[in-house]
């Protein structure tokens, strides 16, 4: 690649808080660090990542508010997690945690569970009942 | 060992950055591709049965940590290395050596790094960076694939020192104890190249080295109709990502390569290399012309199997292109 076939393009994943480095040949073949603000292909594939967990994030969303899972599986979601690592961060087993995401299981879990799982997901635990 | 200021400098990988800004701040300067060549660290692995949140994984780097232990190793550095039961431990370690003005080298989970942008925060678990100071409670952070030197708060840190999931980083932390005034890099330049010959060219498994780049391209081929249309997108799409995304880049660290083999021509005063160099920047172009193609595959979301194929085609392009050029780099005698 030479240094002038760099790729600039901007895109609004970035939101153009920083640039990379890349290596390049310059005009007299020697190769230089050059700056760019990212590229095509790394951005359709990008968005195209965060377009399937969103549309992971909203199906499970739905089934919350169906009362057909529990808020535990939407914010496993939304942290992009899945089962194993959420099963590690609450020092449960992954069965345990499959149990906990159905809502008539989830309402009976004690505080300190529950708490557990706000603190995996970072967040309250009254936003752990309560799904915005 | 010394008092100046740690200088940071950007990088386009993070593990041999880390390495190439921390023996610099030791007087052994060592640039970004002198250390990622020295450290074998170009490859190529596709794993079909190791899946990421249900995608298959493709890699165009050696495993992480390799490099930084080959660097050491060829080039005489002592490393201290640490990892720690708890959060609690981990922080009062890196508190005490920071405190005597050390830089700390970590190990680190990208999903709980502020300063990225959210877009790139996913659960990886192998990022480095160094740490160099702490002003108001606030950690002074160099993390080499940033413009400039940031920093991070401690709850944010540890949180991203202790990431559960694998690899679990268990707050590993490193600093040199030892570094030489004067490394010759004559010896490690000639190990490091055998090395990364042997990796592409010789392991006996279909999914490394020139082989696997062929493994994929017969995947790639069957994706429409093995995993279906919507799949076979994300499927591509994740070996665009391993290709090109932060701290990876695969066309990149082609380029990467070819930068190291252009220094070590001149240091070694050996012209071949340098014309080899050519050679693999070609072949750099080839993976950039199919990460452009299969991007514009992915973003139609037409999972024909004609595009699929001509990805494939392009997949065996770069495999001949490689294993031409790593017989060749194979050839040199030193």
């Amino acid at each position: 690649m030479k240094k002038d076939e760099v790729p600039q393009d901007g895109d609004n994943l970035h939101e153009g808080t920083f640039k990379q480095i890349m290596y390049a040949v310059d005009n007299s073949g020697s190769y230089v660090q050059v700056q760019s603000a990212g590229w095509e292909p790394e951005n359709i594939a990008l968005s195209q990542a965060w377009d399937e967990v969103n549309e992971k994030v909203a199906a499970a969303k739905v089934l919350v508010q169906s009362g057909e899972i529990s808020p535990v599986a939407y914010y496993m979601e939304k942290c992009l997690m899945d089962l194993a690592l959420l099963a590690n961060y609450v020092g449960k087993f992954q069965w345990q945690v499959k149990r906990h995401m159905k809502p008539a299981v989830f309402r009976r879990l004690s505080d300190t569970m529950l708490q557990r799982y706000a603190d995996a997901f970072k967040i309250s635990k009254e936003d752990l009942l309560h799904i915005k | 060992m010394n008092n100046h200021q740690f200088r940071h400098r950007q990088t386009a990988h993070c593990e041999s950055g880390v390495i190439s800004n921390l023996l610099g701040h030791y007087g052994l300067q060592i640039s970004e591709p002198m250390a990622f060549g020295i450290g074998a660290g170009l490859f190529f692995g596709h794993l079909p049965f190791v899946k990421v949140n249900g995608v298959p994984g493709t890699t165009y780097r050696i495993w992480p940590g390799a490099i930084f232990q080959r660097v050491c190793k060829r080039l005489g550095v002592k490393m201290e290395l640490a990892k720690f039961s708890t959060p609690e431990k981990g922080m009062a370690a890196l508190d005490k050596v920071i405190d005597t003005g050390t830089p700390v080298g970590l190990l680190s989970s990208v999903y709980y790094l502020p300063y990225f942008p959210p877009s790139y925060r996913f659960h990886f678990n192998a990022h480095n960076l160094v740490v160099y100071g702490k002003r108001e409670g606030q950690y002074l952070v160099s993390d080499p694939v940033m413009d400039t030197v940031t920093e991070i708060d401690p709850v944010s840190l540890a949180q991203a020192r202790f990431a559960k999931g694998f690899p679990a980083p268990k707050g590993k932390m490193y600093y040199p104890v030892h570094v030489p005034d004067k490394a010759s890099f004559e010896k490690p330049i000639k190990e490091g190249i055998e090395q990364t010959c042997h990796y592409m060219l010789k392991i006996p498994f279909p999914m490394f080295g020139v082989k696997g780049i062929r493994f994929l391209a017969k995947r790639v081929k069957d994706y429409p109709e093995k995993a279906g249309e919507r799949k076979a997108g994300l499927y591509l799409g994740n070996v665009i990502r391993m290709q090109e995304e932060i701290g990876t880049g695969g066309a990149g660290f082609r380029f990467v390569y070819a930068a190291f083999l252009q220094e070590a021509a001149t240091l070694l005063n050996k012209q071949e290399l340098s014309l080899l160099a050519g050679e693999l920047t070609k072949v750099g172009d080839l993976w950039r012309n199919f990460a452009f193609s299969a991007g514009r595959v992915c973003k139609s979301r037409s999972a024909d199997n004609v595009s699929y194929r001509e990805l494939s085609e392009m997949l065996l392009q770069c495999a001949a292109a490689e294993e031409t050029f790593f017989r060749k780099l194979a050839q040199v005698r030193f």
